[in-house]
């Protein structure tokens, strides 16, 4: 192993650690027994209290759920938008206004939350008072909101799966007499699924835990998760925040790993069936 | 090419996020730079028309105070710049830590390498909220690190660290670093190994492969992964709030404060314009190679 | 058009029948991508049973013109009629054509069975007469055993048999085929050559082949074409195209050949004057240009006699060079030699080796006569 190679892996190992130490202590600490958070009580022994706790607080569960559904609503918009985008931009080559749509779904991807939020925020207010319609803020314009800026997710994701697979696919479908609305829903469609899946999850995740544009177009009475945690933190540490995370932590994990293993054994039998094939070629 | 014949279903499938783009991408910030050149008003909303009606015709009253102010009022300067130069030194840092990693794992087996990709994206699906959350319990007076220090008997006295520069750099290379290391590895993973035996069999040592070959080939890696950290880190709004100083605010702060404290709607987008300003060379510059990288695979 | 001046060549074959014959028809077709012309104002006529090949380098055009045919490009002027109907205005998916993809484009979520039937559900079909014929075609191409699999679980030479399959069970008037054995490897490419024809044979199909390979052009094609540029450079049956080269092109691209420049002496007699080659040329048949015009005279390696004296050489004083040879490369069946004649170019000459033993054989740096028939070279202008 060259000098290189023991360096680049020492920084992995290092940079590994640095990624998970804070989740791994966010853990622990939602099993301590006491309410000085950050400071282990090894007089009492590891308790599920902070989880009781956290499930009995209405305001929580309230803003969960809120957030669960603006989340589903927000990942189904957004996959819906994304896909026609990742369509338009992989598979129409030059149109008028390409450039436009593409410029438009990059940028939200870096453009600071705070500019967004301010941004949509007037939008609202300029549309309210010229059609009356967004009637306030609320759980209305956070999906509106969140659709927007997760779309650009899902466009991507489904525009590079796109690119990667042959165009002459839909070409044949063609050929062989579909027209193109069965091409999409036959063929396209059938081959993207992947990525429309992973760009769905993503958009969910991102709507479920965005903050900054959130508090710009939520109203009175729509407080989503991460509104409530943070008004919370900004008070200082609570041990039921802890629980809430290793919760977290905990179903994402599960899911990660689930995806992934299953995805391996996908690959494990196509390889498989692959060298089957190549063997029987005499 | 011509894949749907049909002009009327493509201008659809095209023209349907390309009317919600406009909507609520587009038309906003012009709403916010309109709004930016308003005058401040007690009343909802609290703005002055843009366009007044003089002999019937719509003519606009461009107010620039919003704009002065901000140059005039030493707060709005210095928390330009801090910001600037917070999100340039986190991205730095997420450069020199992200990059070894990247590298160790493109030359990692392939197994391995799923596996520790899945580790660098697992906190990302994570909140991220109660990741930057997280730090405020290991960075406190009483926090972990200090009290791990202090039982070691390291220290004596815990190390204020909560609520300073140092803290906004952890939180911000914490949180965004995934977005370096994922297209460092991108790049770094399609490098052809054979480039570097070719500059060893030519006698370069391990270093000079390193300098000469690999690093020029990851240039387009460094840079879509740096932009990726910089342009949200001079908004960031999040990690400041939880882990920064507070006697010097970033401008994403400064510009909620503005919105929600002072309810002046004008000088927050005024505020929002000039961080865009500063980002638009990035933002292009992010475009162009997300552009690039998309067409390369065609 | 031809800038050949043989006048006793052989006639083209059957390539001129009446005009309201041609099946396929394409009319001054041009194909712009902004400034460039993949395909420049090109006009053809394919008879119905042929098997055509449009064969070219890359970029010459060939695909670009297959892809209109198909319906998936529209030409930026010009017309194509298929069977006699004017293809302008018509979407690939109603087209009574089918394409075969060099990818073969078999869909990967469906089973070769589903591959096959997919057309024929377009044309809204009943579920029996799809499995009937679907059946049918797996049968002709011989994959019956294999309709449950999926795409990833066929080998490359059972995928190009699926996608063979998938595009001629529609019964097409007309069949595209893109670098149809380009993914094949060597052995299983002849095998699949006489496959391809025999199917054609038996369906009676008009196929329509792309290839840059110009072997499968030889062995697949009744007639071939040879694009360059956009342009079709010339079209006629494979033994033509090789033997009566129009231009200076054609001759190069198929095959090989050596090429002098010279000057016509005697049009009458056939008589040209090569400084090139440092001999006088006659060829055994009249030039129609004028004495003192500037001509090429092309022989193909294999044409060339060799010999160690001037007395076995063929000729007495035209068509004979003398030269010493610098190369010989042994390929088995035939050896090629370098020989560098006096005038300092050097000819390609191509010998088959009859006998077994390497005694005879001419070796590296012996001086050798150089000798042609007065029928072998072939004179072009262009």
């Amino acid at each position: 192993m060259s000098s290189r190679g023991v360096f680049s892996r020492t920084a992995l190992v290092f940079g590994l650690i640095f990624l998970y130490v804070p989740i791994l202590s966010m853990i622990v600490f939602s099993f301590n027994n006491s309410r000085l958070v950050t400071v282990w009580d090894a007089a009492h022994s590891p308790t599920l209290k902070w989880y009781g706790e956290l499930l009995s607080n209405g305001q929580i569960l309230g803003a969960a759920w809120l957030s669960i559904r603006i989340a589903l609503v927000a990942a189904t918009g957004a996959v819906i938008l994304g896909t026609l985008t990742g369509v338009a931009l992989a598979r129409f080559g030059p149109f008028r206004g390409r450039t436009l749509l593409s410029g438009m779904t990059t940028a939200p991807i870096v453009m600071p939350e705070v500019i967004t939020g301010l941004s949509l925020l007037l939008m609202f207010v300029a549309l309210e008072q010229l059609i009356g319609w967004p009637k306030g803020s609320g759980a209305l314009t956070i999906t509106l909101s969140h659709i927007t800026f997760c779309m650009a997710y899902v466009t991507v994701v489904v525009q590079s799966r796109l690119v990667g697979f042959d165009e002459s696919l839909e070409e044949a479908a063609m050929d062989l007499g579909a027209r193109p609305a069965t091409v999409f829903f036959r063929v396209t469609l059938p081959l993207i699924v992947p990525a429309i899946l992973s760009g769905w999850l993503l958009a969910f995740t991102l709507s479920w835990d965005d903050l900054v544009i959130t508090q710009f177009v939520a109203g009175p009475g729509s407080s989503t998760l991460p509104m409530v945690i943070f008004s919370k933190v900004r008070l200082g540490v609570s041990p039921d925040v802890n629980a809430l995370a290793t919760i977290m932590v905990l179903l994402v994990t599960t899911g990660i790993i689930t995806s992934a293993v299953w995805m391996r054994y996908q690959n494990r039998r196509r390889e498989r069936d692959e060298q089957l094939a190549a063997a029987a070629n005499l | 090419m011509g894949k749907f014949d049909n002009r009327a279903g493509r201008r659809l499938v095209a023209g349907i996020p390309l009317f919600w783009l406009l909507l609520f991408f587009l038309i906003p910030f012009i709403i916010v730079l309109k709004i930016s050149f308003s005058e401040v008003r007690l009343a909802m909303p609290p703005f002055a028309p843009l366009f007044q009606w003089v002999h019937g015709w719509p003519t606009p009253k461009l107010h620039l105070g919003n704009y002065g102010f901000l140059f005039t009022d030493p707060l709005y300067i210095s928390s330009y710049l801090y910001s600037i130069k917070v999100a340039a030194v986190s991205t730095l840092c997420c450069l020199l830590i992200g990059y070894p990693m990247a590298y160790a794992i493109a030359h990692a087996s392939p197994t391995w390498r799923t596996v520790l990709l899945m580790m660098i994206v697992l906190p990302f699906w994570t909140s991220f909220l109660l990741r930057v959350y997280a730090w405020i319990g290991l960075l406190k007076n009483n926090g972990v690190i200090n009290n791990v220090l202090m039982y070691f008997g390291i220290i004596h006295e815990p190390l204020s660290m909560l609520q300073s520069d140092f803290a906004v750099y952890i939180g911000i290379v914490y949180s965004y670093l995934p977005f370096m290391i994922l297209p460092l590895y991108a790049n770094l993973e399609k490098h052809d190994n054979t480039l570097l035996e070719a500059a060893a069999d030519l006698g370069a040592t391990p270093m000079t492969g390193f300098f000469r070959i690999t690093l020029p080939q990851s240039i387009a890696g460094i840079i879509a992964g740096s932009l990726l950290v910089f342009i949200p880190a001079v908004g960031e709004y999040v990690v400041p709030s939880l882990l920064g100083r507070t006697d010097q605010l970033m401008i994403g702060r400064v510009l909620s404060d503005e919105f929600f404290e002072n309810r002046d709607w004008p000088v927050a987008s005024a505020v929002a314009i000039l961080i865009l300003l500063a980002l638009v060379i990035p933002i292009m510059m992010f475009q162009h190679f997300q552009r690039r990288e998309l067409e390369a695979q065609e | 058009m031809s800038a050949q001046l043989q006048v006793n060549a052989p006639a083209p074959i059957s390539s001129e029948r009446t005009e309201s014959a041609a099946f396929v028809r394409i009319e001054s077709v041009t194909k712009k991508f902004g400034d460039f012309a993949a395909v420049d104002a090109v006009s053809l006529d394919i008879q119905q049973g042929e098997i055509f090949c449009l064969l070219g380098g890359s970029g010459s055009g060939k695909t670009t013109l297959l892809r209109m045919l198909a319906g998936f490009e529209t030409p930026t002027a010009g017309k194509i009629y298929i069977d006699g109907q004017d293809m302008s205005t018509i979407p690939p998916y109603e087209r009574r054509i089918n394409m075969m993809f060099q990818s073969y484009a078999l869909f990967p979520h469906m089973t070769v069975e589903k591959n096959v039937a997919f057309g024929l559900e377009q044309e809204k079909l009943g579920k029996a007469e799809i499995r009937a014929r679907v059946a049918e075609i797996l049968e002709i191409v011989k994959m019956t055993s294999f309709m449950a699999r999926k795409p990833h679980q066929l080998s490359g030479g059972q995928r190009q048999r699926v996608a063979l399959a998938r595009a001629l069970v529609k019964r097409p008037k007309l069949l595209l085929l893109d670098e149809p054995l380009a993914a094949l490897d060597r052995k299983l490419r002849e095998h699949t050559q006489f496959e391809l024809i025999n199917i054609q044979k038996r369906l009676g199909v008009t196929f329509i082949v792309v290839t840059h390979d110009q072997e499968e052009a030889m062995t697949l094609s009744s007639r071939m074409g040879v694009m360059n540029h956009g342009k079709i450079a010339q079209v006629g049956t494979p033994a033509a195209i090789y033997e009566s080269p129009a231009t200076k092109f054609v001759a190069d691209f198929i095959g090989s050949v050596n090429m002098f420049e010279g000057r016509v002496v005697v049009p009458g007699t056939g008589r040209i004057e090569s400084d090139e080659l440092g001999c006088t040329v006659v060829v055994d048949r009249k030039l129609n240009c004028t004495s003192g015009s500037t001509v090429w005279t092309a022989v193909r390696p294999e044409k060339i006699n060799m010999s160690r004296s001037l007395e076995d050489a063929t000729g007495a004083r035209e068509n004979v060079v003398r030269g010493t040879v610098k190369e010989i490369a042994y390929m088995g069946d035939v050896s090629i030699y370098l020989v560098q004649i006096d005038s300092g170019k050097t000819v390609r000459v191509t010998l088959p080796n009859i006998m077994r033993d390497a005694e005879h054989r001419i070796t590296r740096d012996e001086t050798v006569y150089l000798s042609w028939h007065g029928s072998s070279p072939v004179v072009l202008t262009e």
